[in-house]
């Protein structure tokens, strides 16, 4: 019962958050496009290719548009990355590719890459073609092999398309109705729009994947997958938001930072009270901040219990957040949440770092923020867990450490040869272009160890 | 105090600036508004008998998004009646005595012909009369033109009919599509002209529509070989001016053209031994306001330089253009990257991987820099390419593919993630091999950054030695053990 209908038309379009959550980085015109790629130098081994995760070759994808060859251009860019479209809407180049930009060291503007990325893709949309890849076309035949994908998240999809492309089968599997894991379901609106990231999917999916949609697979489940497949791929990601532990977190009105942009994304959620609260200060809390205003917030505030500088978000995002009107109140935590069955107010107290940056109360006193909905972002949790509580005296023997799986980087193998692993499951939690990094490593990592063509022989 | 007033031919010239003969010189109307913007001169539009242009007629070469890096035309001589251009010559000249009108001429090869045109156009008040030998296209079919430009028999003919009428100085303008543009100069300059122009359009197809397979300019789905001018024709008409300026029996008072459009270039041909300049494509490219940065332009840079007047600098670049075999072979010059200004972009070690010596190397972080500098000249001591074993670019390019890299999260990475965004890191600043280097020059052409690649002098404590002197004393020697010694 694989799905593989256009996932792009089951994105729900409203008119309303399409307009409120406009592009933040708008599309480059043909002639912006062309001006820009202009100013590329073409730098040898270039610095933004070193800097990008899956080392796009980033001067030869922009000469192509520069020189209006898009098709080469796009292919350029996903032999390299195989999403993207999404990434070049999702990076945060500030410290990626654009961010090594030699412009940088002549005082210029570095070169737009993430919107020259978008432009090539983009235009391979535009053009109707299909996928410039093929099923086999590195192996040239069916290798017989198959391979069970844990997550449909970018991690799994990257890893899905090397195998696909070296013959081996890729079945994924995801708890989730719809493919692309936070990349559907995660990624700020103004950056990729929940559909842009099906059109996506439905281009990969051409290769031949396979796809089990609202499938939470346990132990016992993995344990079967183990014996019908050749090999498995965890992309299971990171878990939800943890808890707050304070009292009135059951109140109707709180809720996490993933369900929260998860809901307007997939458009159930389409406003929010006057005044919210966000908890938490990394790059999830500012998406969900920012969001807050866009969804008719009058008044957000970021709480958080340390100061400016250890606030886990990117600078470029604080100040995002800061132009959006976000409100940021430092050394504070939320004592408890107040209200009758629905969240009226929040109560903070305010803390000090001691020397040994531990937190102690400052003052005793507490204040209490008015507020009609917090949303908790104060970090996700772990829930790979499972794959080692495998049953039927066969444990997986998966190594992991603080919950993430240990792999060998280059391949993505797990203490177990017939595991593979990649994302942020592994990685710790990173960004979509290190997850795709990570699956693209894994597939050409798997369809070697199970024999199969690597493409590059 | 330093002027720009000059005199050409016996014609005194406010400056040497001289709109060419072409679309800024069609009508009067437009010439006394290009005076009236600072150009000292205008060769009109060349007059004859009236002709059909016809539609389009340009088309250009554009590159990395510069518009008219070339510029090419079909279009012939002036379309407007002879009489209506002589007409306003005289209007012209009655309404802008000082400033000077060259009259431009093309008729039929018969004696008749040519004489009463320049009567004609004597009587009109032109100051100068131009005889246009170098048309390219249309006009050379009906045996004018080039086609005069390139038999040099027929250029000292028609010289010679025009000196038997005029009594203005006459002008050959020169065709550069011939194999020694020193021939039909000569020809002239024997027949009696009084000056030379050069050099007229060259002979270009500048591209093909890739949609429609039409060559440009496009005449109903054909097109026909075009005249091209504009910048990127500078370089070859500063060498045609040379070779006929360096050439006593060619030399004569020369009005340069070719790709002029900045007082930089002006000063160029001058110092190329041109008495004045003719401008044509520059101006249809931004209008005649051009002008005054050539005349600001050029005034400050003699006042820097002490010159008074124009005669004072021309030609004086003239003797240091010599036949290969008089440059000193003994003389050299390496390659030095100046590291504070260097952006890491290593175009320069790509360049000279695969389009020089492979003399440039990334290992800074290697100790490269500690490698001693033994003074050694490529060019003398045989050497194998990359003798040190250094590691060619796709060993580079297939590390830094291995490389694994992450995305720097704040919260995950110890290092803020914040790039130095001041200095690019020192293991991509490449290092020159000075024992390699071979001085060509290459890398600091290719260079971004103006200045960071430098040819600094190398001693190689041998005396001057030019390839004819060295030749002649190693008469009878074969070449290939003198290298070796
Ligand atoms: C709010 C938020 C905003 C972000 N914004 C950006 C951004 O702007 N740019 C950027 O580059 N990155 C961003 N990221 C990070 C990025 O989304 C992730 O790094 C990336 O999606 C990780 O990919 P993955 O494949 O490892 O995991 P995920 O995308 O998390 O996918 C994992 C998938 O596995 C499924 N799954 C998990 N367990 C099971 C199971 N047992 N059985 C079946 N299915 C399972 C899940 O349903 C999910 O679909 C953001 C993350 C968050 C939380
Ligand atoms: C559209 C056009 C028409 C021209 N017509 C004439 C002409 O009628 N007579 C002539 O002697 N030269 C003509 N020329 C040549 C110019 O006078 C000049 O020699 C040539 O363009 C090179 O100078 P530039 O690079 O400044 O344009 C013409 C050039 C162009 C571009
Ligand atoms: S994938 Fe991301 S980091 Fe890589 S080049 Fe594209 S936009 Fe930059
Ligand atoms: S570093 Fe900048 S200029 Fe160099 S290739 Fe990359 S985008 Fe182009
Ligand atoms: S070309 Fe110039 S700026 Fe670029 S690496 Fe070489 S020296 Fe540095």
């Amino acid at each position: 019962m694989s799905e593989t209908s256009s996932f792009y038309s089951k994105a729900k379009a409203t008119e309303e958050i399409a307009q409120r959550f406009a592009d933040l980085r708008p599309p480059l015109s043909a002639k912006a496009a062309v001006a820009e790629a202009l100013r590329c130098l073409y730098c040898f081994d270039a610095p933004c290719m070193g800097a990008c995760p899956t080392h796009i070759d980033v001067p030869r994808f922009i000469k192509k548009i520069a020189s209006g060859n898009l098709e080469g251009s796009a292919r350029t860019i996903l032999e390299a990355n195989i999403l993207g479209a999404s990434c070049s809407r999702a990076c945060p180049v500030q410290v990626l590719c654009e961010g090594a930009c030699v412009m940088h060291y002549q005082n210029q503007k570095p070169i737009e890459i993430g919107r020259l990325q978008r432009f090539a893709m983009d235009a391979l949309y535009a053009s109707g073609d299909l996928h410039p890849f093929s099923p086999c076309d590195l192996s040239g035949r069916e290798t017989g092999k198959g391979v069970a994908l844990i997550g449909a998240g970018p991690a799994s999809l990257a890893c899905a398309a090397e195998l696909r492309r070296r013959g081996v089968r890729a079945v994924v599997f995801d708890a989730r109705p719809l493919p692309g894991g936070l990349n559907t379901y995660g990624i700020a609106e103004y950056k990729l729009p929940l559909a842009e990231s099906l059109r996506e999917i439905d281009l990969l999916t051409q290769l031949g994947v396979e796809f089990h949609f609202e499938t939470s697979v346990d132990a016992a489940m993995l344990a079967e997958l183990e014996v019908d497949y050749d090999a498995i791929f965890l992309g299971v990601g990171l878990a939800g938001i943890k808890k707050l532990g304070v009292a009135g977190e059951e109140l109707e009105g709180v809720v996490s930072a993933l369900d929260f942009i998860a809901a307007y994304k997939c458009g159930d959620l389409l406003r929010v009270p006057e005044r919210v609260a966000v908890i938490g200060a990394g790059n999830t809390a500012t998406d969900a901040a920012i969001a807050a205003v866009r969804l008719g917030a009058r008044e957000v505030h970021v709480v958080y219990r340390r100061g400016s500088e250890q606030m886990s978000a990117f600078a470029f995002e604080y100040e995002h957040a800061r132009q959006m009107g976000v409100s940021f109140l430092w050394y504070r935590m939320p004592a408890r949440i107040i209200g009758e069955g629905k969240v009226e107010a929040l109560e903070l107290v305010e803390v000090r770092e001691r020397e040994d940056g531990s937190l102690s109360p400052a003052t005793g006193q507490s204040v209490l923020l008015e507020v009609g909905l917090v949303v908790k972002a104060i970090g996700q949790g772990t829930h790979a867990e499972f794959v080692q509580e495998m049953q039927g005296g066969k444990p997986a023997k998966v190594r992991m450490e603080k919950g993430r799986i240990l792999v060998n980087r280059e391949t993505g193998q797990t203490s177990n040869p017939k595991y593979f692993a990649g994302g942020d499951c592994t990685n710790g939690g990173r960004e979509v272009v290190d997850a795709v990094a990570d699956g693209k490593r894994a597939g050409v990592g798997m369809a070697t160890w199970l024999g199969g063509h690597d493409g590059d022989a | 105090m330093a002027t720009l007033e000059t005199t050409f031919a016996g014609i005194r010239s406010l400056n040497p600036f001289w709109l060419a003969s072409g679309p800024p010189t069609n009508c009067g109307e437009q010439i006394m508004r290009a005076f009236d913007a600072g150009w000292g001169g205008a060769v009109w539009k060349t007059i004859g008998a009236q002709v059909t242009n016809v539609s389009s007629r340009y088309s250009s070469l554009d590159w990395n998004g510069q518009r008219m890096v070339g510029f090419n035309n079909i279009e012939l001589i002036s379309d407007r009646p002879p009489q209506v251009n002589l007409r306003e010559i005289a209007e012209v000249k009655r309404r802008y005595p000082r400033h000077v009108v060259i009259a431009s001429l093309m008729v039929e090869s018969r004696r008749e012909a040519w004489h009463q045109m320049v009567s004609r156009a004597e009587d009109a008040g032109a100051d100068g009369l131009e005889l246009n030998f170098g048309c390219p296209h249309g006009m050379s079919e009906r045996g004018m033109g080039s086609a005069i430009g390139q038999a040099p028999e027929y250029c000292g003919q028609i010289t010679e009919w025009v000196k038997e009428k005029a009594r203005t100085p006459v002008i050959v303008k020169l065709t550069p599509n011939i194999t020694d543009i020193r021939l039909p100069a000569r020809a002239a300059k024997g027949a009696g002209a009084d000056a030379l122009s050069a050099v007229n359009t060259i002979n270009s197809i500048t591209g093909i529509d890739l949609e429609t397979l039409e060559p440009r300019p496009k005449v109903d789905g054909q097109s026909s070989h075009g005249g091209y001018c504009g910048p990127a024709v500078k370089p070859i008409a500063l060498s045609m001016v040379q070779q006929i300026m360096s050439d006593p029996q060619a030399a004569l008072p020369l009005s340069g053209i070719g790709g002029i459009g900045s007082w930089q270039d002006a000063a160029e041909f001058l110092l190329l031994g041109a008495g004045t300049i003719q401008v044509c494509t520059a101006v249809m490219h931004y209008g005649y306001r051009i002008v005054e940065d050539m005349c600001d332009g050029l005034l400050a840079w003699m006042r820097r330089k002490g010159f008074a007047t124009i005669s004072e600098f021309r030609g004086l670049s003239l003797p240091r253009m010599q036949e290969w075999k008089n440059l000193n072979l003994n003389y050299r010059v390496v390659a030095r990257i100046h590291e504070e200004s260097c952006i890491g972009c290593q175009l320069c070690y790509t360049a000279c991987w695969d389009g020089a010596h492979q003399c440039i190397h990334l290992d800074r972080m290697q100790g490269g820099l500690e490698e001693p500098v033994k003074g050694t000249d490529p060019r003398f001591v045989q050497h194998q390419p990359n003798p040190q074993g250094k590691p060619a670019p796709a060993m580079v390019l297939a590390e830094s593919m291995r490389r694994i890299t992450v995305t720097p999260i704040p919260r995950l990475d110890l290092h803020d993630g914040g790039l130095n965004r001041d200095r690019p890191p020192l293991g991509r600043i490449p290092r020159v091999d000075e024992d390699e280097c071979v001085g060509c020059n290459l890398c600091s052409l290719v260079c971004p950054v103006p200045e960071c690649i430098t040819m600094e002098r190398a001693d190689t404590g041998v005396a001057r030695e030019t390839w004819e002197e060295r030749s002649a004393r190693d008469q009878g020697q074969k070449e290939g053990e003198i290298w070796e010694s």
